[in-house]
């Protein structure tokens, strides 16, 4: 019985906000809310495998969420909307429904392999070379954009709109949101699943002591590449999720080291090594965020000070490095089918 | 064919000669001890042996496969393991998942594998689990299997070390000082303890140690460095009574007491 509460819980949220959206139960601005939670859970949760679980600092999450952004909202205006630079549509608009998450997938292997490019020269050593590459990464990622007169240089990329106005058209859903809930899924899946694998927690051993793990037989170099690629790619996802955002309408303006920063602090403020804290700073994050916008530009004030007043009084996050099934062990019974399974083991 | 062969192992720190024309031969089975005053070099030997450090010149070959250049991670895959002379456990993470990452070589399960948690998966990782326990119980350690790391009294983390360095399936186990800190019952513990695993597990043994007591009578032949230059080698009775080797710890009550 115990292992049907996930796959309920997973339901009941679902048909919540995608039933919720289209009958019109939250308005626009409370869908746009939901979206920019599942994305940051995304970028949040990903970013927390380089951060938090390997202890590696990586600062350009952006970066690689900007090639994402890019690639696949390239892709789906060219493929399935009339542009100026592109076209009229290759492809009919009902080949967009199935063919979004497959574009979203390319954008996502897109940012991986930019992940690749970075993880090759600055893995040689460790220290604060990733960290300084990454910095770069992001900057070279924005000029490169604003630099590139085709995909609309510094004023940004349009289309993704009439894209998703032609999906409704075939189909009247809520769309992106249905892919951001997926997408959202299937990153805390990844992670999840990757972090309690005995070939993922060599990630972990990699950040207590990177020698010892690897003279006990741990390949870390392809390790620490396959983690970094996997995040990267996540953040390439998550960019192509915010792509086709309600706004429509993509800049690199968006893709500065103030959005990496965005999720850096959402990973230290859940806690690093803990995904149930990054499910939970992206979502409280978002929302404050939200409450404080009437403060206007004073609400950059507000968070940097809220964000001193946790690292004074809890400097390890919201969770540390534990788990909610940690905190509150009740909790196993909903989302800790796997353990059973190490229970068995045991005996 | 011997199981290890050392020629010629030579080592430069910058200018400073570290290691000089090291040699040795161990046989399956075998327990050698290393020994030698602060600063000898014994530890940079386990370091160009294990892949730590790539030596200046010489050849390290196991079984005839020529170990030089080769990366630490490889070195211990093919059967080479060894603790530390300062604990390097993973301290945050459970006394099980430092044995079962020790495994990390031996996973067949592929990426994919490890994300979607297939049948294959879960075979292999009960199978990894299972024996991880049978390891900790081995070393009286299976209550602590989930306790992290960081908690456990210091002679047991000893310990961990070791059953984690024999979660690799080593062939040959190479220990550093392996008694530094430990009172007079806990070192006569450790010394039964290595002889029975190296029955158990039918490994060789190369141990450094500054404890004589435990080098002169588990040993079966013995390598004296000073400087980096082997000054003497053979069964703990020949060294014990070696001029140059006294010479080297003059002024060190060492051999008395044992």
């Amino acid at each position: 019985m115990k292992k049907y509460y996930l796959p309920l819980l997973i339901l009941v949220l679902f048909v919540g906000i995608v039933g919720g959206s289209w009958l019109h139960v939250f308005n626009e601005y409370w869908q746009l809310v939901i979206l920019f939670m599942g994305i940051n859970i995304v970028l949040t949760v990903s970013l927390n495998l380089i951060n938090g679980f390997m202890g590696e600092f990586s600062c350009g999450h952006a970066g690689f969420m900007a090639v994402g952004a890019y690639v696949s909202s390239i892709l789906t205006v060219w493929l399935f909307a009339d542009d100026k630079i592109f076209g009229p549509p290759v492809l009919p608009a009902s080949w967009a429904i199935p063919l979004f998450p497959v574009i979203l997938i390319i954008g996502a292997i897109a940012a991986s392999l930019a992940g690749l490019l970075v993880a090759i020269p600055s893995f040689r050593t460790r220290g604060d070379y990733l960290a300084i590459i990454t910095l770069a990464v992001n900057y070279i990622v924005k000029s490169a954009i604003e630099n590139m007169e085709v995909i609309g240089g510094p004023r940004g990329f349009v289309g993704m709109k009439r894209v998703m106005n032609n999906m409704a058209a075939v189909f009247d859903a809520p769309w992106l949101l249905i892919w951001t809930f997926i997408g959202m899924l299937a990153t805390i899946f990844i992670i999840r699943n990757f972090m309690s694998s005995t070939f993922g927690k060599g990630i972990e051993a990699i950040r207590e002591d990177e020698i010892a793990a690897e003279l006990m037989s741990v390949n870390t170099r392809r390790l620490k590449v396959i983690a970094f690629m996997l995040s990267c790619g996540l953040a390439g996802l998550a960019g192509g999720l915010f792509a086709h955002g309600p706004g429509g309408y993509i800049n690199p303006g968006t893709f500065t080291i103030l959005k990496s920063t965005e999720v850096m602090v959402m990973v230290y403020l859940g806690g690093m090594g803990s995904i149930s804290g990054s499910i939970i700073s992206a979502i409280g994050f978002t929302l404050l965020l939200e409450l404080l916008r009437p403060l206007g530009t004073y609400k950059w004030v507000v968070i940097p000070l809220l964000l001193v007043v946790m690292m004074l009084f809890r400097p390890s996050g919201i969770l540390g490095n534990k788990e909610l099934t940690d905190v509150f062990p009740k909790l196993r019974a909903i989302f800790g089918a796997e353990e059973e399974n190490y229970a068995h083991a045991a005996n | 064919m011997p199981m290890l062969q050392i020629k010629h192992l030579t080592h430069y720190f910058g200018g400073l000669r570290a290691v000089y024309d090291f040699n040795l031969e161990m046989e399956q089975g075998d327990l050698v001890g290393l020994i030698g005053p602060n600063g000898a070099g014994k530890t940079t030997i386990f370091n160009l042996v294990t892949g730590a450090y790539r030596p200046t010149e010489g050849e390290v070959l196991l079984d005839g496969e020529n170990l030089v250049g080769m990366r630490p991670h490889e070195i211990t895959t093919r059967g080479i393991a060894r603790t530390f002379q300062t604990i390097r456990l993973w301290n945050e993470l459970s006394v099980l998942d430092n044995i079962c990452i020790a495994r990390a070589s031996r996973i067949q399960y592929g990426l994919v594998d490890s994300i979607l948690h297939g049948k294959r998966y879960w075979d292999e990782e009960r199978q990894i689990k299972r024996r991880a326990f049978d390891l900790l119980a081995m070393f009286g350690l299976d209550k602590e299997a989930h306790e992290a790391a960081k908690n456990l009294p210091y002679g047991e983390q000893r310990k961990v070390e070791i059953a984690r360095a024999l979660a690799t399936e080593p062939r040959l186990l190479l220990l550093d000082e392996p008694a530094a800190g430990m009172n007079p019952g806990e070192i006569s513990d450790l010394m039964e303890f290595i002889q029975q695993i190296r029955r158990d597990f039918n490994l060789a043994i190369w141990i450094i140690e500054h404890q004589m007591r435990v080098i002169m009578n588990i040993c079966e032949r013995i390598k004296v460095v000073d400087f980096g230059e082997t000054i003497a080698y053979g069964t703990p009775e020949e060294i014990r009574n070696n001029p140059r080797v006294i010479e080297a710890y003059l002024g060190e009550e060492a051999f008395d007491a044992a």
